[in-house]
């Protein structure tokens, strides 16, 4: 059976993606690569990797939906023809397609309970984090206090790009009600959107506060609480939305959520402890670490959700 | 106590700073908050090549976690000169950086750059230090977006589709590191680049290792500007504000360079890298074509930053071909020459920025006459191509005395006579400049100019002093670069 519902997904992978390749409208690429983020989605949970499966939807199919859109509507919805014929990207795409595919051949089985990748370090994990750090979410252990310095660089990752929107786009620290106008009119919309808006937030702080023992963490709660300010700002306009946050305070919010995440590290030394230990931040080893996660993903969740506020922001503020 | 963690403190430095410096209204405060920060991290460079000196590789456990299950910072000679590279070249551009990036960047920017600058430079470093696949990828991202953003911020527009180019080819070349660095975990288990040397030997005669050795080499490649996937980098120098492509000329094809040397002989071995999947091969024939048709192209350029940009993946195929060669000769000759080329090409790129703050312009033909309004700035442009020609008792004779050395060592004449002859190529292109900027007059409706300002002219000296000292004693640097192919090689043989 779980079989079946990974060839459906598969094959309905591959048919959207030969669709994005084809189609000419670029909103309707948008939309279709919205449709391929769910339905990688799907898969993860299918693949039991549940934290991946809420990240990819509300990022892939989420955030990242709305800031094309955002492109889409500050530029054009027609491709461009290409000048050049695409023979020799053509010939890259499948020399490097056909390398994947010979890579596959020796490949351990798919779900192979032997293979090396779920034998070595992640058995570890699995045995050890319990006992170790005490958070029931194992994959929370592994991206929060095992494999905490690559999230610490996830989250500068996610920074400079705010760094880089700013540099480029910049935006208008007063937006005028742009969008508004035409939304106006649309009663039940509005009503819709002011009504979600507060469950949406809810929704953000338990996923951000609920990530130890179920999926969840900084990164998804981040987009999430996002999304609410940005449906609230396509509801009620760009305007009102800056009065509630403004950009100002977006950038301060951006460079402390990676402070926090530093400031723990830093912290943790001063203690004795190795960089990002958190067992030296309490008495015992296990609040210890119990409190340095709570507060590196708060410091993701407060980046992420600012940095995709103010790439929103920069996006939609240049609209005339 | 302290000294025990300076291999984090290398990295999470700069990357803790950069979040204030966006936070510093004032450009002033964000330049001195950067330039405090760069040479911060000098003086950290510095000790720990000195620990590194007296006590061996170092290792420190992120987070107290033994490897390979938590990230392990790495460190030996071979590390501890990368990192002294970069951080030097980090803490020389920034005094030059106030001047420069005060005319060429719009002020409200400044801010933003001095932290995209920052956010570089612990990305580079992080590349280094790191023993952890992941983490290296990881790394790698926040280097590659700061780079684009650094680049895109140049005065012209142009600027811009330069960035978008590189962040295209960047992209394609991460993403083949992230699905090489996937096998490997795939079949190994683990990410730290030790264990997975260790792991490998049983499932090295793998299609699926085959693969990865493949994506891994072809996307670092993209990343270094091995000829033919330089593309990018000629835009993204010229366009890019004189600072950021003096900084990226000495750092980030450089570590670029260092993580394939990670890869052939930490990671994959001399004997699978070498042997089984020939690599010395084609990076020899690619080392060898880059030397000849870029040194060739540099020559028909006009724009002098174009043509220092072609100069550098010329000069970036000397340093792949002693990589190429295998040995330890090879290898210590290669990292001499990234050390020296290093330097060079730094200040060659400051002293053009030192002419574009006065000119606007590093066309060829608005620099008639210019050495005698701005001697010091033309006379460290000569000092520096002279050196990248390699005469005696520059650096860059130096380097290619040993290249030339290994390679006869090895048997490949013919390569010491192609490193002679791109030499050649490069003096006529030096010789252009010079002819233009001493022999012929201005012309009339030629601006006065003024000498650059000290703050400028300094970090330029600074470094083609350091040339002219490695061109005379060269013992330091050879030493440090001997040591770390020894160790490469004790690596990659097993």
């Amino acid at each position: 059976m779980e079989n079946l519902i990974n060839d459906v997904l598969l094959g309905l992978l591959m048919i959207t993606g030969f669709a994005i390749v084809r189609m000419k409208s670029l909103l309707g690429v948008t939309m279709l690569t919205s449709i391929y983020s769910l339905l990688s989605a799907s898969l993860f949970v299918v693949l039991d990797a549940v934290d991946v499966a809420l990240t990819e939807a509300a990022i892939g199919a989420g955030i990242a939906t709305v800031l094309m859109v955002a492109t889409v509507a500050l530029t054009t919805d027609e491709e461009k023809v290409p000048r050049h014929t695409p023979l020799l990207p053509l010939l890259v795409v499948m020399a490097t397609g056909a390398a994947l595919i010979y890579g596959t051949l020796d490949m351990p089985h798919h779900g192979d309970p032997l293979a090396p990748a779920h034998r070595y370090v992640a058995d570890s994990y699995l045995h050890d984090s319990p006992v170790e750090i005490g958070v029931p979410n194992v994959v929370t252990s592994v991206l929060a206090s095992y494999r905490g310095y690559d999230t610490l660089g996830e989250v500068t990752v996610i920074f400079t790009a705010a760094a880089g929107v700013l540099a480029l786009l910049g935006y208008r620290t007063r937006g005028r009600n742009i969008e508004a106008a035409g939304i106006r009119k649309q009663v039940v919309l509005r009503v819709i959107a002011k009504l979600f808006f507060p469950l949406i937030l809810l929704f953000a702080l338990y996923v951000q506060f609920h990530g130890d023992y179920g999926p969840g963490g900084g990164f998804q709660a981040g987009v999430i609480f996002a999304t609410g300010f940005i449906l609230y700002a396509l509801a009620f306009g760009l305007g009102t939305a800056q009065r509630l946050i403004p950009s100002q305070l977006l950038r301060i919010l951006a460079a402390a959520g990676v402070l926090i995440y530093a400031a723990v590290g830093l912290e943790s030394m001063l203690l004795g402890g190795k960089f990002l230990e958190y067992r030296v931040l309490a008495d015992d080893p296990i609040a210890g670490q119990h409190l340095g996660i709570l507060l590196i993903e708060l410091g993701v969740g407060i980046t992420v959700a600012s940095v995709m506020l103010i790439i929103y922001y920069g996006f939609v503020s240049r609209r005339h | 106590m302290l000294s025990t963690h300076l291999p984090a403190l290398q990295v999470v430095l700069p990357l803790a700073s950069a979040p204030v410096c966006l936070l510093l209204r004032h450009p002033r405060h964000a330049w001195a908050c950067a330039l405090t920060i760069s040479w911060l991290v000098l003086a950290i460079a510095v000790m720990l090549v000195q620990q590194v000196a007296a006590t061996g590789t170092i290792s420190y456990a992120i987070g107290a976690w033994a490897t390979p299950w938590g990230i392990e910072y790495r460190i030996d000679m071979a590390g501890a000169l990368m990192i002294l590279v970069v951080a030097t070249i980090g803490a020389v551009v920034l005094p030059f950086a106030g001047r420069s990036i005060q005319q060429e960047i719009r002020k409200k920017h400044s801010g933003l750059f001095y932290t995209c600058f920052l956010l570089c430079l612990a990305g580079l470093l992080g590349i280094v230090v790191t023993g952890d696949a992941f983490n290296l990828f990881v790394f790698l991202e926040i280097s590659s977006l700061s780079s684009y953003v650094l680049i895109s911020l140049g005065c012209t527009r142009r600027a811009l589709t330069a960035a978008f180019q590189y962040l295209v080819m960047g992209t394609i070349g991460a993403t083949f590191i992230l699905i090489g660095v996937g096998l490997l975990y795939m079949l190994t288990g683990t990410l730290n680049m030790v264990d997975i040397s260790q792991r490998l030997t049983e499932v090295a005669d793998t299609r699926t290792i085959r693969v990865a050795f493949a994506f891994v080499t072809v996307g670092v490649s993209i990343k270094l500007a091995l000829f033919p996937l330089h593309l990018w980098l000629p835009n993204a120098y010229t366009f890019a504000p004189s600072v950021v492509s003096a900084f990226f000329a000495a750092t980030a094809t450089k570590v670029g360079i260092y993580v394939l040397l990670r890869l052939f002989f930490t990671v994959f071995g001399i004997g699978f890298s070498f042997v089984a999947m020939h690599v010395g091969e084609i990076m020899m024939l690619l080392a060898a074509a880059a030397m000849m048709v870029a040194s060739l192209v540099a020559i028909f350029q006009n724009n002098v930053k174009r043509m220092l940009a072609y100069s550098s993946v010329a000069q970036i195929g000397y340093i792949i071909l002693g990589i190429s060669l295998a040995s330890r000769d090879g290898v210590a000759a290669g990292m001499i020459h990234l050390f020296n080329h290093a330097l060079i090409k730094c200040a060659l790129f400051l002293s053009l920025g030192c002419i574009f703050l006065r000119l606007g312009s590093v066309e060829l033909q608005d620099m008639r006459g210019l050495a005698k309004r701005m001697p010091w700035t033309m006379a460290a442009f000569v000092a520096g191509g002279l050196s990248l020609i390699g005469l005696p008792l520059t650096s860059g004779f130096i380097s290619k005395w040993y290249l030339v050395g290994a390679a006869l060592t090895d048997g490949y004449w013919p390569l010491a006579v192609l490193i002679l002859l791109s030499s050649l190529l490069a003096l006529i292109y030096i010789w252009r400049v010079v002819e233009t900027a001493y022999f012929q007059v201005p012309g009339a409706g030629m601006p006065l100019v003024k000498e650059a300002p000290a703050s400028m002219l300094i970090p330029a000296w600074l470094l083609i002093g350091a040339n002219f000292y490695i061109g005379v004693d060269a013992s330091l640097v050879s030493g440090i670069a001997h040591q770390a192919a020894g160790i490469l090689i004790e690596q990659g043989v097993r």
